[in-house]
């Protein structure tokens, strides 16, 4: 490790969305002033014609690609977690989870590691917001390589799915030839015997370097790779903690709601184990460099081995 | 159809809002009969449907944006032959297909849920671009309540739809002008509703929402305006064709009791009989 190339999930989306689009003429991508950032400008570029924006209104915005997936197109909806999952939350609810649409909301800019721009525009609370509406799947890629495979499944989906990608570019720790995704099943990464931390998004790979940080004082540590929070791999999250009988999660998102929340809610009704959530702890974010953020709230290597070897 | 034909129609539709909303103890008679001429004309005279093939894609589209007058919309699928009439007893009972607010899953001819407003408007100009990107020829339509205007996405989607000249959509505002907190005016008003919409790009027409002279012209030149979407602004009677009801907020959301279903009905009952008889219906 730390050899790997870096790319945000955000330009996964974009470049995804372009391979996708030359092959499916019923793709269309709506974004809402934010193509430049959320990378749906790639493909704007190749396909003008399927590219739609609609000005600042996010709202707006979910209710057109509903209207536009009745039709028979596949809408992938574009802005920053915040306002997708956030501002359109009831649109995205009634106007696409009740109706069960075939419509994507691919989410960039999730989590502190927006930076700079501080709490506004961080949000820790879309998996949690997402995954409480019937029918919608949500996934939070780790890597390129697993971003832009889950573009493809979420194309080839029938129904919603909430796609959470980041700003921060991370390193690539999956291999594109023998990579396979699918939605719903978790990967694990690294075997163990003491202890399970489960990840999610790019605390994935900061996770499987805390875990050869714990190989260092004896702990042997395994790591599993969720990309989907919902439908959760249940069985792999049972199995492993039978196997070490300590669970981590670890998240980029709030405690409240998203994959630890997720994670406990199984194993407090069919495996009870004892479980630390690692995440953001009920509060804010605030501006600052991304990864000077991820460091301050013990999101980064060294932050999950200091908080897994205080709960152990 | 003849105007003697949708004036019958009309008062079908107003008979199946009352047994469906007094069957169902709870609903919205008032602006399910305000909008009850303009659900009969939509789904009798204007719009390319098929009963029997209600989904076929080369259709028409209809989005009730205020789905909260569900028992209008669903009487007028019913007459219309979509699904039994008799069905509309069933309104809001537990294990009907008919949900107090639309769903598209469960219900023929229903083209988007709805019933959180502010929403469907965007839902129908998703659909009017479909169109235009497919280079079909279906046509768009929507019907609004003038209280609904007050949510902002209305014209988050009427600022859209008026940039990119949806002339395939058509909005119709049904002013009854009461909403459940008093008059609109009273409450926030969106007035001048009209101005509002042209200043968002729209081709405007004002006309007496329960006058199907009139519903009928405002049909033909909304079909017939190019570059432009049109709205709609159609002056409704809230609680039109049942007198005690006219006018009168607190039906806005109750279901009449056994005596007031019993007059209600009686009331269709003189106006159907009105129409037979060539002394008119409702107008």
């Amino acid at each position: 490790m730390g050899e790997n190339i870096m790319i945000a999930t955000r330009d996964s989306y974009g470049n995804a969305l372009c391979e996708l689009g030359a092959e499916h003429e019923n793709l269309i991508v709506l974004d809402a002033d934010l193509a430049a950032a959320t990378k749906t400008a790639v493909f704007k570029k190749a396909y003008p014609e399927r590219h739609i924006d609609c000005g600042i209104a996010e709202s707006n915005m979910a209710g057109i690609a509903a209207g536009l997936s009745t039709c028979g197109f596949v809408p992938f909806m574009s802005s920053f977690a915040m306002f997708a999952a956030g501002r359109a939350f009831e649109q995205v609810r009634n106007s696409i989870g009740y109706p069960h649409l075939n419509v994507k909301i691919g989410a960039t800019h999730a989590g502190i590691s927006v930076g700079e721009d501080g709490a506004t525009h961080q949000c820790c609370e879309d998996i949690a917001l997402m995954r409480e509406i019937p029918g919608m799947v949500v996934i939070n890629p780790c890597d390129d390589v697993e971003a832009r495979a889950a573009v493809k499944a979420a194309y080839y989906h029938e129904g919603p799915v909430y796609l959470r990608f980041g700003r921060l570019a991370v390193p690539v720790i999956n291999k594109e030839s023998d990579y396979e995704f699918e939605i719903g099943k978790g990967v694990l990464l690294r075997e163990g015997k003491d202890i399970s931390i489960i990840a999610t998004g790019l605390c994935v790979y900061e996770s499987l370097k805390a875990a050869e940080m714990l190989e260092k004082d004896g702990v042997s540590a395994e790591v599993i790779n969720i990309h989907t929070i919902k439908p959760l791999d249940e069985s792999l999250v049972m199995s492993t903690a039978k196997k070490t009988k300590r669970v981590f999660t670890v998240e980029e998102h709030s405690i409240i709601g998203g994959l630890g929340s997720a994670v406990s809610e199984v194993l407090s009704e069919k495996c009870p184990t004892k479980l630390t959530r690692i995440g953001i702890r009920d509060t804010f974010g605030e501006s600052g460099p991304a990864k000077e953020l991820i460091h301050k709230y013990e999101l980064d290597a060294e932050g999950i081995y200091g908080q897994i070897k205080a709960g152990i | 159809m003849n105007k003697k034909e949708l004036i019958k129609y009309a008062i079908d539709v107003r008979k199946g809002i009352i047994t469906a909303v007094y069957n169902a103890k709870s609903g919205h008679p008032g602006g399910s009969l305000s909008a009850a001429d303009i659900f009969t004309y939509l789904y009798f005279e204007e719009m390319n449907i098929n009963p029997e093939e209600p989904d076929f894609p080369e259709r028409d589209r209809f989005v009730l944006s205020k789905g909260h007058t569900a028992p209008g919309y669903y009487s007028a699928l019913a007459y219309r032959g979509f699904f039994p009439v008799e069905d509309l007893k069933t309104l809001r009972h537990l294990g009907s297909y008919l949900q107090g607010h639309p769903d598209k899953k469960h219900i023929p001819g229903v083209d988007m849920s709805s019933g959180s407003l502010g929403q469907g408007l965007s839902a129908a100009v998703g659909m009017a671009l479909a169109a235009k990107l497919k280079k079909e020829e279906y046509r768009t339509y929507c019907l609004l309540g003038d209280g609904e205007l007050q949510e902002g996405q209305i014209w988050e989607a009427a600022m859209f739809a008026g940039h990119k000249k949806l002339d395939n959509l058509c909005v119709i505002v049904d002013n009854n002008n009461l909403q459940i907190d008093g008059t609109v005016a009273e409450v926030c008003s969106p007035y001048p509703i009209g101005k509002k919409f042209e200043a968002f790009n729209f081709h405007v027409v004002s006309i007496n929402g329960n006058d199907f002279d009139e519903i009928s012209e405002a049909f033909k030149e909304a079909s017939s305006y190019k570059g432009a979407p049109t709205a709609i602004i159609a002056h409704t009677v809230k609680g039109k064709g049942v007198s005690f009801m006219e006018n009168n907020v607190s039906w806005h959301g109750k279901a009449p009791n056994d005596d007031e279903y019993r007059l209600a009905m009686e009331e269709l009952e003189k106006q159907e009989a009105g129409t037979e008889t060539g002394k008119g219906g409702i107008e």
